[in-house]
């Protein structure tokens, strides 16, 4: 029987659909950032004698890598889009809209069983919500703008099943840090599905954490089935009847289980996120900066997590605690409540909707010898500036922006 | 069809470097770059002991590479370096999935061969690769078989990327 991928991807194409089979795949819906945006339009351009686009109303730009543009070289690259995009009819969510990947969650125009592609390599986080989602570069991008498809390798399912249940206190990043320690090497090129008691209470914004470090694992794509949170949120936003892909008695090519009953805090020493330690193993690190944000952790409730400890404290001396929400829907929910007081009492500075560090966007960079505690997704050497960047959740960062040393959050 | 060029093992302490990220190959400050032919003197850029690689590199190089080379962003600049560079192919143990389609769409061509630490090659050493069989050849003797480039990856290839091989069909 077919696995989650496999049933989707039967569901847009007339190909037959078969691990290691090539097939041409129709996608729903296409999006460029402003982030290989700008060559996407050059690519259109030049390979085609028409500016037209198969299909404008499936079609949208996301500006959130450089927003507002601070050089004049992206500066320029948005523009271009946004002219292309008046031409051609293709909304643009401008600047400060927030990461393109939560934006089309939150617009509800990415949904359970669609197919979406877009110029960033975390837009398999669609997983999260049992949706096919993919970065692509600016070539496969265009052609999709231009033909609404592109050809696709089937790959092999990999089901990776969570035993036990957690005794201490943990997160959904520190999951995901769990995953990209034990499956690495193990899933390079394959769909992961996850199964397991603690995914099946997984909240939406935990559910992207998860799915969001997948490309971190060397993973396609990591499908978490809907839960009655996701298609109820769904019910909500798009206005249509979901119908969540499931699988049924499917195939796999291997199951591989993850003990989780001793999951704790961990965290990503740089140069790679797969460097994964337990927080309260690594001992006196100063930290200067601490970034709270990015797809993977920029959701009200990592600022709710962040928000709780640090409630009526200040932050060490000499540490900068940068936050960004992911989007501005992101932003309302937290000044609504009382997220954007607690965060400013602290003392963190709170940015506008974007990617930030993660594409040396508005924030600022590391330097030379700086230690960032990051809730993002990747330290690979020179990612986030100069200096050595840990990947942890929003707990352990705040815990660490406190103490000024790595910190995990049962120490504080 | 079969490619010549003079070998580049990426490497680090003899050991073909695995993990190569896209940041390593091309930094994401100069992202902004949307001319092919200018990025070209960034490939390698941010990989520490290979940042003179543009210099030394000549067209027709292949490059030869460890585990998940080009994991990370989905950034076409990665590709286009290498293919401004005038680099004929790379071979690694294994690609990061996206990097792999980049590569293929622009007409790069990309093997992956998970024997490659065997191969009695070393840098500067003249190879002769076959993309339909795989075989990787030096003075005439097959010293390594690589996966050969599937139907579509080899036409894709042959038509120059992925817009011209469409008009095709």
């Amino acid at each position: 029987m077919p696995t989650i991928i496999e049933k989707i991807f039967q569901m847009h194409t007339e190909d037959k659909v078969e691990a290691g089979n090539t097939i041409w795949l129709n996608i729903d819906l296409r999006t460029a950032r402003d982030f290989a945006g700008a060559k996407v339009v050059k690519n259109l351009l030049k390979h085609y004698s028409s500016e037209y686009i198969e299909d404008a109303t499936k079609t949208f730009f996301t500006f959130d890598c450089n927003a507002p543009a601070n050089t004049i070289e992206y500066a320029n690259n948005q523009q271009i889009c946004r002219e292309f995009a008046r031409k051609n009819g293709i909304k643009v969510y401008d600047v400060g809209r927030g990461i393109g990947s939560h934006v089309v969650i939150e617009e509800g125009l990415a949904y359970p069983g669609i197919t979406a592609v877009g110029t960033d390599s975390h837009f398999n986080i669609l997983g999260s919500v049992g949706a096919f989602g993919q970065g692509m570069g600016d070539i496969d991008i265009a052609f999709v703008f231009k033909t609404g498809k592109t050809w696709f390798e089937v790959p092999e399912t990999v089901k990776v099943n969570f035993i036990g249940t957690p005794s201490a206190p943990w997160s959904a990043k520190d999951l995901a840090l769990l995953c990209v320690k034990e499956l690495r090497r193990k899933v390079l090129g394959r769909a992961i599905e996850f199964y397991g008691e603690i995914v099946d209470e997984l909240s939406l914004a935990g559910r992207i954490t998860l799915a969001s470090m997948v490309t971190e694992m060397g993973g396609i794509i990591g499908f978490i089935p809907p839960n009655r949170e996701v298609i109820n949120f769904y019910s909500k936003r798009s206005g249509k009847e979901i119908k969540p892909v499931y699988a049924d008695d499917a195939t796999y090519e291997k199951e591989i289980d993850i003990d989780v009953s001793n999951l704790e805090p961990l965290i990503a020493l740089p140069p790679s996120p797969s460097n994964v330690k337990r927080v309260r193993d690594v001992h006196d690190i100063k930290v200067d900066s601490v970034f709270i944000g990015s797809c993977t952790n920029g959701r009200v409730e990592d600022m709710q997590a962040v928000a709780k400890i640090l409630k009526g404290k200040k932050i060490a001396e000499n540490i900068t605690l940068k936050v960004v929400p992911a989007t501005r829907e992101v932003w309302r929910e937290m000044m609504n409540g009382e997220i954007m007081k607690e965060l400013f009492n602290a003392g963190a500075i709170i940015s506008h909707s974007a990617c930030a560090g993660c594409a040396s966007g508005q924030i600022g960079m590391t330097g030379e010898g700086e230690v960032q505690v990051s809730t993002s997704n990747r330290n690979f050497k020179g990612k986030q500036g100069a200096g050595d960047t840990y990947l942890a959740s929003p707990e352990t960062a705040a815990a660490s922006a406190l103490t000024g040393y790595i910190t995990g959050v049962d120490e504080i | 069809m079969k490619v010549k060029g003079r070998v580049w093992k990426i490497e680090k302490d003899g050991k073909l470097m695995d993990d190569i990220d896209t940041d390593m190959i091309y930094h994401n400050k100069y992202l902004h770059i949307t001319e092919q032919e200018e990025m070209a003197k960034y490939a390698f850029s941010n990989l520490e002991g290979w940042q003179d690689f543009p210099e030394k590199a000549r067209k027709g190089d292949i490059i030869f590479a460890g585990e998940n080379f080009g994991c990370g962003s989905s950034r076409q600049h990665a590709v286009d370096c290498f293919i401004a560079l005038g680099i004929n192919a790379i071979v690694a143990k294994s690609f990061g999935a996206i990097y792999k389609r980049n590569a293929i769409n622009s007409g790069l061509a990309v093997l992956e061969c998970n024997a490659l630490d065997m191969a009695e090659v070393e840098t500067g050493d003249e190879i002769e690769i076959d993309f339909e069989t795989g075989e990787i050849k030096k003075n005439g003797i097959c010293i390594l078989k690589a996966k050969p480039m599937n139907k579509i990856q080899y036409a894709i290839y042959l038509a120059g990327n992925l817009f011209r091989y469409a008009e095709g069909i």
